[in-house]
């Protein structure tokens, strides 16, 4: 890097002093910050921290109340996303702006501000997924696809228009670490190429590896301005949280416990047109111990924990078994009164009513186990008590129990679902990505209460694609494919790359099936 | 059956599906932009009495229709600033839509109940439109082949361009839109308008081409028909065309017999035979969607505001 000549290049895009307040709340105060050319520049932070309201401003969803936004040196006004896409500037949103009824060409096509002929469209995305190795059936309705398949939608979109300044949401939660490999190679020859990135992720690891610098924010102020590639990881986190950051201790026995959780020879057909067939799926959870299943998004894990929750009963009684309790026919209410707790990928909309308030998104799992509504009264107060006592624990951000489920930020939200599981004791807890998208603190937390929740007896199943948090978590740890499941192993005997190369083998068939599809 | 009776029958079936066809393609376009526009009826009533107190008083069908147009889109534009621009609930925006507009054409027509005006007349000349057999496709006034006509267009704008693709989207997932960048309250507006511009020419329909003399209340609940339909069509245009002339089938049925006099059944039963076979098929449809998916967009009546 060469220094000197860098100060004489304006920077790509300069934010002096931005404000914006919300009511009851200055999201952003006084925030300013430059980036260059080429940069890619980190945006750390946690969960309410004034990420997103910047982010927002930048890309024109947002005004800002006070401030100046610089774009090569010149002072810009940005009134809305298409003036800010003329600008040049692109950006993959952490929740996604798609539309579910409708193909994935024409979802891009939605994202482009002029009209393209639809074939021309579909070469130049055909090239792209190509040259970035990203699999993606341009011609799939989007519902049907995984939560990883989808933010590729979103990737692809904007790298179609040539942006100056992308701007990355969380950009590799969902992805296996091949893939955020790929996609880190992507972003460095786009860096290479001129364009700015600014980088938002809660993964402090990743920031080290991919970006230039980093600006760390704390109740919508700026903190630090660092090099991430001199500071620990550990020192950007505690800057972020504002306080020591907690390590998980495994404070326990060595999850030799009864068999609570056994499943056996569990098969299911996917729901057509797109889901994956679960094939002959066996494994034990015991008390005590952390099972993680890792592996690549659109797999069998949706169709995987709805067959464990009793969303879809299985069509042997015996093929799950609960404390011994043949459980297979069982619905989704009667195996949570027993004891198996699940929690789905999806927070708002599977795992939470999004227009209910949190008081009413805690009765609709906890009343199963806990007196919330004893003969199918609903005792307020105990409702009230046992969300606040929720939120409390949990360290939900929060205007309360009232506040609608929707109103938290996708971590905040987790941690509610979370505590409302957690707090019921379950025998069984089956979770999927629970700190997907979720900040380095505020996961750190949650990954504590599992690690807890263990310690106490139950079992706990995790199904995550971060294999990072598998390997911290989890005891045995098993990879599923296409519907299968490998035998799980303890995670002592893996090493990452060994795990890496299973997902990765793996996706490299997935591809080339999809090659031959094409 | 003679010939001369099936084209009778045919000219009759063309004549009372043409309205539903209006009026509903325009609420499918309302609905694909995520606005459920419960109004039909009432803008259909305004449209029917100020085409004919128009044409009426100028004497000129074709002012009579554009005047049931504007006053479409003006009843359509009520709704639109209260259930768009207020975030009224649009259920009750429409209901409230319907009734005024049932009040608006009473008091509007009360001075004209009995008159007649100029009927609609076919766009061919006598040559063609009064041929024996030909007539039926060519003895058909203008708005029996804007109706079809429009068919085909809102098809392939829906389906095919740019604008349709963005208005599908607003109706699909009104955040991610505005997230993108489109302006979601305008796109609707200019979907309401367009509803309410079809509904105004399917209640001329009524007054001016029908039964070209005014009286009370004309429409007769054809704009829930309409609406029905739009259920039905599962919101593809095609399905609507076929929808509107299966419903017209229906009605003509309802007419024949009674012209036959069919002495054992009711006419009351008869005239119940439109919408007996409204609720027929949206039962039919209920139990016959077998994914559990509705075909509905799925931001259809939720009220849209930018924060």
């Amino acid at each position: 890097m060469n220094q000197p000549r860098e100060q004489e290049v304006p920077p790509r895009l300069a934010l002096a002093h931005i404000s914006k307040s919300f009511p009851g709340v200055k999201a952003n105060d006084d925030i300013s910050l430059s980036v260059r050319p080429g940069e890619i520049h980190a945006l750390l932070g946690e969960n309410g921290a004034g990420k997103s309201t910047l982010v927002k401003i930048i890309y024109g969803v947002q005004q800002a109340d006070e401030g100046t936004i610089s774009w090569n040196g010149s002072p810009v006004s940005i009134p809305s996303p298409k003036a800010a896409r003329r600008l040049g500037i692109g950006m993959v949103f952490q929740h996604f702006s798609l539309f579910d009824a409708m193909t994935v060409i024409e979802n891009i096509a939605l994202g482009l501000d002029e009209a393209v002929d639809r074939e021309a469209l579909k070469g130049q995305v055909a090239a792209i997924l190509q040259s970035y190795s990203l699999p993606l059936d341009p011609e799939r309705e989007v519902h049907t696809l995984s939560v990883g398949e989808r933010q590729r939608i979103e990737i692809v979109r904007c790298l179609l228009q040539k942006p100056k300044l992308l701007i990355m949401d969380e950009p590799t939660s969902v992805l296996t670490p091949q893939e955020v490999e790929r996609l880190f190679a992507t972003l460095r020859q786009i860096a290479a190429e001129g364009c700015s990135i600014l980088y938002i992720s809660h993964k402090l690891s990743e920031i080290k590896a991919l970006c230039d610098s980093a600006t760390i924010l704390r109740g919508g102020r700026v903190v630090a301005t660092c090099d991430p590639k001199v500071e620990t990881t550990r020192r950007m986190a505690e800057l972020m949280i504002g306080a020591e950051l907690r390590r998980i201790e495994h404070g326990r026995a060595s999850g030799a416990g009864a068999v609570r959780l056994a499943v056996s020879g569990l098969s299911l057909p996917g729901a057509p047109p797109f889901g994956t067939d679960l094939r002959e799926i066996a494994f034990e959870a015991r008390a005590g111990e952390i099972l993680g299943i890792a592996g690549v998004a659109g797999n069998g894990q949706a169709e995987l924990l709805t067959a464990l929750s009793g969303e879809r009963p299985a069509t042997a009684p015996d093929a799950i078994r609960l404390d011994g309790k043949p459980i297979g026919l069982e619905g989704a209410g009667a195996r949570r009164t027993l004891g198996l707790s699940c929690v789905p990928e999806e927070r708002n909309g599977h795992a939470a009513v999004p227009d209910f308030s949190l008081a009413e998104n805690g009765i609709l799992t906890a009343r199963h186990r806990l007196p919330l509504a004893p003969h199918g009264i609903i005792s307020r107060g105990a409702v009230r008590r046992f969300a606040d006592g929720v939120i409390k624990l949990f360290d939900v951000r929060t205007t309360g129990s009232a506040a609608p489920a929707r109103s938290l930020s996708g971590g905040n939200l987790q941690k509610f679902i979370m505590g409302r599981e957690i707090g019921q004791q379950p025998a069984v807890l089956v979770v999927s990505q629970p700190t997907w998208g979720v900040d380095a603190g505020a996961a750190a937390a949650i990954r504590q209460e599992l690690v807890d929740l263990a310690a106490k007896g139950s079992a706990v199943v995790v199904i995550s694609q971060d294999l990072d948090e598998l390997l911290e978590l989890a005891d045995r740890l098993c990879v599923i494919n296409e519907g299968r499941l490998s035998t799980p192993r303890p995670v002592a005997s893996l090493g990452i790359d060994e795990i890496g190369l299973m997902m990765g083998g793996i996706h490299g068939a997935g591809e080339q099936a999809e090659a031959a599809h094409a | 059956m003679t010939t001369a009776m099936l084209v009778s029958i045919l000219m009759t079936l063309i004549a009372a599906s043409t309205p539903l066809l209006l009026a509903a393609l325009g609420e499918l376009v309302a609905e694909k932009a995520g606005v459920l526009n419960l109004g039909v009826e009432g803008m259909m009533l305004c449209g029917a009495v100020a085409g004919f107190a128009v044409a009426f008083s100028s004497g000129s069908t074709a002012l009579g229709l554009v005047a049931a147009l504007l006053a479409g889109v003006a009843a359509a534009m009520i709704f639109a600033v209260l259930a768009l621009s207020l975030g009224a609930n649009q259920v009750a925006t429409g209901l409230a839509l319907t009734i005024f507009g049932i009040g608006a054409s009473s008091l509007i027509g009360a001075g004209f109940v009995g008159r007649t005006v100029q009927r609609l007349g076919p766009v061919f000349p006598a040559a063609l439109s009064e041929h024996p057999v030909l007539r039926v496709v060519f003895g058909q006034d203008i708005l029996v082949y804007l109706s079809l006509a429009l068919v085909a267009g809102v098809a392939y704008v829906l389906r095919r361009t740019r604008a349709g693709l963005i208005l599908r989207a607003v109706g699909e997932n009104d955040a991610s839109a505005h997230a993108i960048g489109y302006p979601v309250i305008a796109i609707r507006y200019a979907a309401v308008a367009f509803g309410g511009a079809l509904a105004g020419l399917g209640g001329a329909y009524f007054s001016l081409a029908l039964t070209p003399m005014w009286a009370d209340r004309l429409t007769a609940g054809r704009g829930w028909i309409a609406l029905a339909l739009v259920v039905f069509s599962a919101w593809k245009p095609g399905r609507l065309l076929l929808g509107a002339y299966l419903f017209g089938a229906v009605m003509t049925l309802e007419l024949q017999a009674k012209a036959a006099g069919v002495a054992w059944l009711a006419p009351e039963v008869l005239a119940m035979a439109p919408y007996l076979a409204t609720i027929a098929v949206l039962t039919m449809m209920s139990l016959g969607r077998k994914t559990g998916r509705l075909d509905a967009p799925a931001c259809l009546g939720k009220p849209f505001s930018a924060s």
